[in-house]
């Protein structure tokens, strides 16, 4: 898809505005971190597990090309082929070729943030080849003609009512009157349209949650099942994924499973963990005839050696997404591209370049808490920072905002009459705001002010009130 | 080779500011896969002696909507399936995996069973098929692909039913590694072509995030627990 993260701040203004995106995101905020909490205290390790993880992902990095070689070796062994992708034009031609050498028509698909990434669904469609979308949420989303607002859950943006106007819009040979008020009604109706889309697909298409070196195998770790049916029930899989996915052994990806589902939906285990290692043995009843793996580059070894690298750890569970202020209050969409949140805010200047995105790394509190639940300490707070200071070196922030940055760049470097600036601030609003105790409105500040009050100061600046209860000698800090 | 997989490669060690690996930091690392050094394993399961440790794959299993009944001996696993399917208001008519320990059953004591070898087709509503192993950590059933064990099984019927055995229920994921590895040495087909790791029904939560069961795969996962002291002692047999 065509990135619209420049329009951010447009984008912000509507998904705010809009009721039912509002309740939707309510639903978001309070389900994942609590059900994510529940289960990691239930597993006492889990912290360790933290560290460890990290470990693995690190480790490999620093011999990714190894790894690459050794899994390359491997799926070739097993009978499978590889197809390394510099881009995402490279990435959609090697998926094109191999449906096209198989006469596909009609391609089923798990979902996949990849092949998202690459825009493979329009290009598919675009020369003649009909993708249909299995996973629940991107099906919804396939119907409804918009992208994916969550990496784990698509249509988190959603209420029933909708995904009920969307099956009754796209379902038009069904029963107009029927019901379709719950949940599970919907589910049902999905269930028994698709069914028959798996079972004549030519060609299944997954991505991979990791690839193992050891085995040349990949994983996909799923709920609903159709990843699996996907893949096992066409004449050929093609798997459309990345290549920071590798680690070494089946060991280091369980250690990295025990991370994820807790990480991502708070469940113990999802219910299929798959292991897919090339295509069906003879004497075997079912299973592709054929299995390929796209592996997609795209930017990401730019990142190696870099103030980046870190990024490349992540596990795409979206715990992060979960768990940011500002996710959860504007939606995915107002991104503008494929990753949204905190792991997108990072990731997606990297792949689409700061000037498109550079309005993300700057929609941050640095609350910190992204870096807190990540399963494998990815420090993305310090990592937006890394990207604002590039921002502001490379010219790429509007004038008004650089000189603003350099006046109080200037001043923060003169502490003296910074602090005293900041006490004649104090006093002043002190004074001001002492019949209200806040503001309605506020010169440079109406970014704030426009949806809440202002506090009014109490008249002293921190600074000043610190000097004061340290006393004159510097002694204990506390009060007298 | 490709020129795409040459620039890959090249931008990974510019990166990383070296050559290819030299031979002995390769072999070093090669020797280090080869190893199957385990990570951290949570002491849950690691911990628990052969009784708990099934007591404990039972509760993981129960709290993910899987279903265990558990039986003395093979020989009453048919009356257990056909029991299940008359409560569940299913019709007596199965498709098996043509495995040899499935074979083993005598199915035949319940001849109002109707019972097809092979793989799923899409009219089929109940399956039976053998596993490898069950992980007591999360209530979790390994299944592997093979001639006897086609995996359309797993995903195509509305009602999965799983014989277990006690013997193969062991503690952790890589427990079934290891026996994964073990019954790959000894095969012709060498690694599986699907490792299936389950754990409870098919679900979705893509709607509101309320859970329903069946998204697209089986709606009923229940397992046949079969307490065979012989097989306990012998431990774990081949899938």
């Amino acid at each position: 898809m065509e990135p619209t993260s420049h329009s951010f701040p447009e984008n912000v203004r509507a998904g705010l505005a809009d009721p039912i995106l509002q309740r939707a995101l309510g639903l978001a905020r309070t389900g994942f971190p609590l059900r994510r909490r529940q289960a990691i205290e239930r597993l006492p390790e889990f912290e360790t597990l933290r560290e460890e993880g990290r470990a693995i992902k690190d480790h490999t990095l620093a011999h990714l090309d190894f790894y690459l070689e050794l899994y390359e070796k491997n799926v070739t062994a097993s009978g499978g082929q590889v197809h390394w992708a510099r881009n995402a034009a490279e990435a959609r031609a090697a998926v094109l070729e191999i449906c096209r050498s198989v006469g596909a028509r009609i391609v089923t698909k798990g979902k996949s943030m990849v092949a998202e990434e690459i825009a493979l669904n329009d290009h598919l469609e675009a020369n003649g080849i009909t993708p249909i979308e299995t996973d629940l949420g991107e099906y919804i989303i396939q119907l409804r003609h918009e992208p994916p607002s969550h990496i784990i859950a698509p249509a988190i943006h959603l209420m029933k009512e909708q995904v009920a106007d969307a099956f009754r819009a796209a379902h038009t040979e069904l029963d107009p009157d029927r019901a379709l008020e719950e949940p599970r009604a919907l589910c049902e109706e999905a269930r028994a349209i698709l069914r028959p889309h798996f079972l004549a697909a030519d060609v299944g298409i997954t991505g991979a949650n990791f690839l193992i070196a050891e085995t040349g195998s990949s994983i996909i770790v799923t709920n609903e099942g159709n990843g699996d049916l996907t893949q096992t029930l066409p004449r050929v899989h093609i798997v459309v994924t990345s290549l920071e996915k590798i680690v070494p052994t089946l060991e280091d990806a369980t250690t990295l499973l025990r991370l994820l589902a807790r990480s991502a939906t708070g469940q113990e285990f999802s219910s299929y963990t798959t292991l897919s290692t090339g295509p069906r043995r003879p004497g075997d009843l079912d299973g592709p005839d054929e299995y390929h793996v796209v592996l997609l580059d795209n930017g990401r070894t730019d990142l190696i050696g870099g103030e980046f690298q870190d990024m490349l750890r992540c596990l795409r569970c979206a715990a992060c997404l979960n768990h940011c202020p500002v996710y959860v209050a504007v939606g995915g969409h107002a991104y503008g591209w494929v990753y949204p949140g905190p792991m997108g805010a990072v990731l997606t200047p990297a792949l689409v370049g700061l000037g498109e995105a550079g309005h993300l790394p700057n929609a941050s509190t640095f609350c910190g808490r992204c870096e807190a639940v990540c399963p494998v300490k990815i420090p993305l707070p310090k990592m937006m920072r890394h990207w604002r200071e590039r921002e502001f070196k490379e010219a790429l922030s509007p004038p008004v905002y650089r000189a603003g940055l350099r006046l109080w760049a200037w001043l923060a470097r003169r502490p003296e009459l910074y602090h005293r600036m900041v006490e004649i601030k104090a006093r002043l609003l002190g004074w001001l705001g002492k019949t209200h105790g806040r503001f309605r409105s506020l010169p440079l500040a109406s970014g704030w002010t426009l949806v809440r009050d202002m506090p009014a100061p109490e008249g002293r600046s921190f600074h000043s009130l610190w000097a004061e209860r340290r006393g004159p000698n510097g002694a204990d800090g506390r009060p007298r | 080779m490709s020129t795409a997989r040459e620039d890959i490669l090249a931008g990974i060690r510019r990166g990383l500011r070296r050559g290819p690996l030299l031979a002995e930091p390769a072999a070093r690392l090669a020797e280090g896969v080869a190893a199957h050094r385990r990570n951290l394993i949570p002491a849950r399961a690691a911990a628990l002696d052969e009784r708990a440790r099934i007591d404990l794959f039972v509760a993981m299993a129960e709290e993910v909507q899987t279903t265990v009944a558990r039986v003395a001996s093979d020989d009453k696993v048919p009356a257990e399936v056909a029991r299940y399917l008359a409560a569940e208001n299913l019709p007596a008519e199965l498709v098996m995996a043509p495995d040899p320990g499935l074979d083993a059953i005598p199915w035949d004591t319940r001849p109002l069973l109707a019972v097809r070898r092979g793989r799923a087709e899409p009219d089929d509503a109940v399956s039976v098929t053998p596993c490898l192993a069950g992980i007591a950590e999360t209530g979790t059933l390994l299944l592997v692909s093979g001639r006897d064990t086609p995996t359309t099984l797993n995903f195509l019927p509305d009602t999965h039913i799983v014989v277990l055995r006690a013997g193969q229920v062991v503690a952790s994921y890589e427990d079934g590694w290891d026996l994964v590895r073990a019954r790959a040495s000894s095969t012709p087909e060498a690694w599986p072509r699907t490792v299936n790791l389950i754990t409870g029904p098919s679900r979705t939560g893509d709607i509101e995030q309320r859970i329903q069961l069946g998204a697209h795969g089986p709606r009923r996962l229940h397992i046949v627990l079969v307490d065979d002291p012989e097989a306990a002692a012998n431990g774990p047999p081949p899938g």
